[in-house]
């Protein structure tokens, strides 16, 4: 075999080459050649430079308190997923999460008028339902890229600490799609309690049912307390949700109905911005009920990543494209936390009076 | 059947060259994850736990065929720091290729995270649920995939100087069997 006469250093360069080309193709997966492309960690970074780092806590929806309890499931869920938390007659144990939006761990709970409910069903065959829910059934943006400018648009000045209007009101016109967000925030006013308040999944999912047909749902829980609104006098106390849902629980358990509602053919699923119509099927799937509350530092869902992605075989995300964004972004948020709390930087149970 | 001694064997050169294909996918689709906020996010992590199980398996595999089947000489006119090279970056790279899996396993286990694989189908946890630990293995799932590429680069730079430079049939010894004359 004769062999071609490429000179010494050609064939060293085109080693080279191919050794150069696999680092570079690595490092721009990886993001480390774009810095100006929206990744999760940029998402986070920018929560940090805006808020602050909080060391130990998540890194939005900071102030929270965990919560025990059960799903009780009758079964009709079963008609749109065949998950096991659905199946008639089941009792599902659930590690939940009762928090407000922002990064600030004392945050007064009065000044934000949205509340969430995360959730952990944990099914007997070992997998998983994890939920984070909000207290408005829709979002305010449709895309990862919004979220992000909406982020930037809301950063605190540093003179005032409030975000500049004039910022916010440019995104807001920019982005009309968050009008009925707005809408819905400013018609229905914060209640006096996180056990009178419904929560909902704001994205869709897809439930496969027995049978392996897929439906598209969005799902929600219902109080069984009535609403009432936030007084005058709780709007003064920083922590009056806690106060509250301790003094709800020496009581006795509290319970929610968790609702299905599956969309017809052509209800978006892809866009968190937009309602179904009221007139959809809504299934009552069974009972929930929460049993106790801890100080979030202590609790058990201190070490729980509410990714809404955890699903358990008959259900899976829809093609919503925020599902993923949030997967990833709280990925990063559960990751600086949890070291934190390995390198021993987080606040430590004892030290720590709010929840 | 005589034994080619300067060639590895057909089940070796398989696990080498459908582990390298599947190896560098992965690394791709690890970092690619946990950057991208778009729905590739969701697929590509959908992708990434089936193919750990099935590396770890492959290795166990290629560990055995490696132990029973040998591996062909290096030339001898080769300077001792690159034979000690050589076999040094055999040895780092099956230890990443055990370790990045069971890292990765460990990590979800200790994280509270299900360890699911495909629908209905998952592995047990195999450490607690520790988010201490989580971290730990979270750091080293990182730093260890970063050196896993990087010593594949190596490795490549090394494969392709024997194939360019030196002209040696040591890459040979990896792709091909030996000729019939």
């Amino acid at each position: 075999m004769t062999r071609p006469t490429i000179c010494v250093p050609c064939r060293l360069a085109a080693i080279a080459v191919a050794v150069g080309g696999a680092a570079a193709a690595f490092a721009w997966t990886a993001g480390w050649l774009t810095p100006a492309r929206l990744t999760a960690p940029r998402i986070i970074d920018t929560f940090e430079t805006s808020y602050g780092v909080h060391p130990g806590y998540r890194r939005n929806h900071a102030k929270g308190l965990c919560v025990e309890g059960w799903f009780d499931s009758n079964g009709n869920g079963a008609q749109v997923s065949r998950a096991a938390v659905f199946a008639p007659q089941t009792r599902t144990p659930v590690i939940g999460r009762f928090a407000i939006p922002g990064s600030n761990p004392s945050a007064p709970d009065a000044s934000i008028p949205i509340r969430s409910f995360a959730l952990l069903f944990q099914q007997h065959d070992g997998e998983q339902w994890r939920t984070g829910m909000n207290s408005a059934p829709l979002f305010s943006v449709r895309t990862p890229a919004a979220f992000y400018q909406q982020l930037v648009a809301s950063k605190p000045e540093p003179a005032t600490g409030k975000p500049d209007p004039a910022k916010l009101d440019a995104f807001y016109r920019a982005h009309p799609d968050s009008q009925p967000f707005r809408q819905w925030v400013g018609a229905h006013p914060p209640s006096s309690s996180f056990a009178n308040t419904a929560f909902y999944s704001v994205n869709a999912f897809i439930a496969t049912d027995a049978a392996g047909n897929a439906h598209a749902v969005r799902w929600e829980v219902v109080p069984d307390a009535q609403y009432a609104p936030e007084t005058a006098d709780e709007k003064t106390q920083p922590d009056f949700l806690s106060q509250d849902l301790d003094a709800r629980l020496a009581a006795g358990p509290l319970r929610w109905h968790l609702v299905l509602t599956v969309a017809a053919p052509g209800d978006p699923t892809d866009d968190a911005t937009r309602a179904w119509p009221a007139t959809r099927e809504r299934i009552d799937a069974g009972t929930l009920v929460v049993q106790q509350a801890s100080a979030q530092r202590i609790g058990q869902c201190r070490d729980v990543n509410y990714d809404p992605t955890v699903l358990p075989d008959g259900l899976k995300p829809s093609n919503d494209p925020l599902l993923a964004a949030r997967s990833a972004a709280y990925a990063v948020s559960f990751n600086r936390r949890t070291r934190e709390e390995a390198t021993g930087a987080a606040a430590q149970p004892d030290g720590d009076l709010h929840r | 059947m005589k034994r080619d001694p300067h060639h590895f064997s057909a089940a070796a050169r398989l696990l080498h060259w459908l582990m390298a294909v599947l190896i560098v996918t992965m690394l791709f689709v690890g970092v690619g994850m946990v950057s991208t906020v778009s729905r590739l996010h969701d697929t590509l992590l959908a992708l990434h736990r089936p193919l750990g199980v099935a590396l770890l398996v492959l290795v166990v595999i290629r560990l055995a065929v490696r132990l029973t089947r040998g591996t062909p000489p290096l030339p001898d006119d080769m300077p001792r720091w690159q034979h000690a090279a050589a076999k040094a970056s055999h040895y780092v790279l099956y230890a990443m290729m055990f370790a990045m899996p069971l890292i990765g396993w460990s990590m979800l286990s200790a994280g509270g995270y299900p360890v699911v694989l495909a629908p209905g189908v998952q592995l047990p946890p195999i450490a607690p649920h520790d988010v201490a630990l989580y971290a730990w293995l979270r750091a080293a799932h990182t730093w260890v995939g970063l050196a896993l590429y990087a010593t594949i680069l190596l490795h490549l730079s090394a494969a392709l100087f024997h194939a360019l430079i030196r002209r040696d049939g040591v890459f040979a010894s990896m792709t091909r069997g030996q000729r019939r004359a």
